[in-house]
């Protein structure tokens, strides 16, 4: 493929750098935190040595890196900026300044446990905190999904119709830390691809604007009207811009989810980000005992593929949704999500949920083989309980 | 002084009448503000010199020159009573009521 210029060996973060570079953003701002920090650095890097012409700003914390990305947003930047956990949260007053002001800022989190107990490593309770920020949040499995996926995270963000910020998630350590070969496309082509960001909503010298006003109860409703009419119509946006990537840079990731081997499953496990790998390869065992399972990993939650993954589960007699995440109290909000969209299938399909992978423990092929093993157990019987922690090291009645 | 400019209470029918998120036009005012004034400020003009000490100390701008004398608007005036009290004439008086 000519669209890629080079193959390289690379972990998850460097990946995001190098698709940050070819995006050519106006404006960097972030603060490091484990495990984004690799980016970051990468970045630097790239600004000190020549190949990356943008103004990055050192700031003195994730509140004002989003900050600062907001601000050269509502000039017409192009802005990036990058973080985890702690970060995020640190972020989130500023997010829905950035969502409810229609800024097209994109940003990347390495998904990672909140504290306490502090703890450093892989789990989603970070992001999905936050699917009510109105953001759109996309969760890759691999490094040349991100690499791609911050690509096309400008085109989405940018989008006349959906001027709406994008999170782009990546499984800490387990994706920022890993290194894999990762294609990387020719300057030439991504610029085809991702022509320099065009708004009016912006701030000028021709046009003074007034930018981040207050509305009364009068009219904040339809603000927000209008923002959920964005992130519903970024649906379409999303599965143009996924199809032209693949026409011209090769590559096609199936929109907003992506299904493997459920066309005749019956039995089903949800999941989103790098554990889709190892639950193909537990389903490829399965399949080859005769077991017919499937895998649909969800990429986007916001928006939310609500008949996509209606159209893909209307057969399945039991469905699993494995999520690094608990809303504590109630049950995994993946979970929460996919019960809401399949409760119009009209089948009694019963529907379990694995909370697994907290503060980084392994998720095993083992758990996930056990996880169909639980599902075609409950296809019949209808357990009271439906909220399952996997691999819970101790006893616990 | 320049005045305000406040326009007509903004109206819309579709929600393409609407900017995309909060960016419009600058420059102008979209309601006035002055709901929570429970006592408004009056000028006697026969005690008042002119001195346009008020005029300069209204925070909200409220108070204009007027055949040498002061006059008062009220769209944004708050009633704070800072001309009553910053009147060395004694010409300015806070009536409580609610309007």
């Amino acid at each position: 493929m000519t669209a890629n210029g080079s193959r390289v060996f690379v972990s998850g973060n460097d990946a995001v750098a190098l698709g940050v570079r070819l995006a050519r953003p106006h404006v960097i701002a972030a603060y490091p935190i484990t495990p984004q920090t690799a980016v970051v650095e990468r970045l630097a890097e790239m600004v000190e040595d020549g190949s990356l012409r943008t103004e990055y700003l050192h700031v003195e914390s994730e509140h004002s890196a989003l900050s600062a990305c907001i601000g050269a947003s509502a000039v017409g930047a192009r802005t990036f900026t990058a973080t985890s956990s702690q970060g995020l949260l640190y972020m989130v007053e500023c997010m829905h300044y950035a969502s409810g002001g229609r800024f097209p800022v994109v940003m990347m989190n390495a998904n990672r446990s909140l504290a306490l107990p502090w703890n450093i490593y892989n789990d989603q309770r970070d992001s999905l905190s936050q699917l009510d920020s109105g953001w759109i949040q996309v969760y890759v499995e691999d490094a040349q999904e991100a690499l791609d996926m911050i690509i096309q995270a400008f085109a989405i963000a940018e989008n006349e119709k959906v001027l709406t910020p994008v999170m782009v998630n990546l499984d800490g350590f387990v994706l920022t830390h890993t290194y894999e070969l990762v294609e990387v496309p020719t300057q030439e082509a991504v610029d085809r691809f991702l022509p320099p960001f065009k708004t009016t909503n912006k701030m000028s010298f021709e046009a003074p604007k007034n930018m981040a006003f207050t509305a009364t109860p009068a009219h904040y409703t339809e603000f927000k009207f209008q923002q959920h009419q964005a992130i519903l119509d970024a649906a379409t946006v999303i599965a143009d811009v996924d199809h032209s990537f693949g026409e011209q840079l090769g590559r096609y990731y199936g929109g907003l989810l992506d299904a493997y081997r459920v066309e005749d499953a019956e039995f089903v496990l949800i999941t989103l980000g790098s554990v889709t790998g190892t639950a193909r390869v537990v389903v490829d065992q399965l399949r080859a005992e005769g077991r017919k399972v499937g895998v649909i990993k969800l990429r986007y939650l916001r928006p939310f593929p609500v008949e996509e993954l209606r159209s893909l589960t209307r057969n399945a007699w039991a469905l699993g949704v494995l999520e690094k995440n608990i809303s504590i109290g109630y049950e995994g909000t993946v979970f929460t999500n996919v019960r809401s969209a399949l409760s119009q299938n009209g089948t009694t399909q019963e529907i379990l949920n694995f909370v697994a992978g907290l503060g980084g423990r392994d998720i095993s092929r083992g758990d996930i083989a056990q996880m169909f093993e639980r599902l075609s157990s409950v296809a019949t019987t209808h357990p009271a309980n439906r909220v399952i922690f996997v691999n819970l090291g101790v006893e616990t009645a | 002084m320049s005045r305000h400019t406040v326009r007509p209470p903004f109206q819309p029918k579709h929600i393409a009448d609407f900017p995309c998120g909060t960016c419009d036009e600058a420059g102008h005012l979209v309601e006035t503000l002055s709901s929570w004034r429970t006592s408004t400020p009056e000028v006697n003009l026969q005690l008042c010199t002119g001195c346009l000490r008020c005029y300069l100390l209204c925070p909200e701008g409220m108070i204009v020159k007027k055949n040498g004398k002061v006059a008062i608007e009220f769209d944004f005036c708050k009633g704070c009573g800072i001309c009553a009290h910053e009147c060395r004439s004694d010409a300015i008086r806070m009536i409580a009521r609610r309007e």
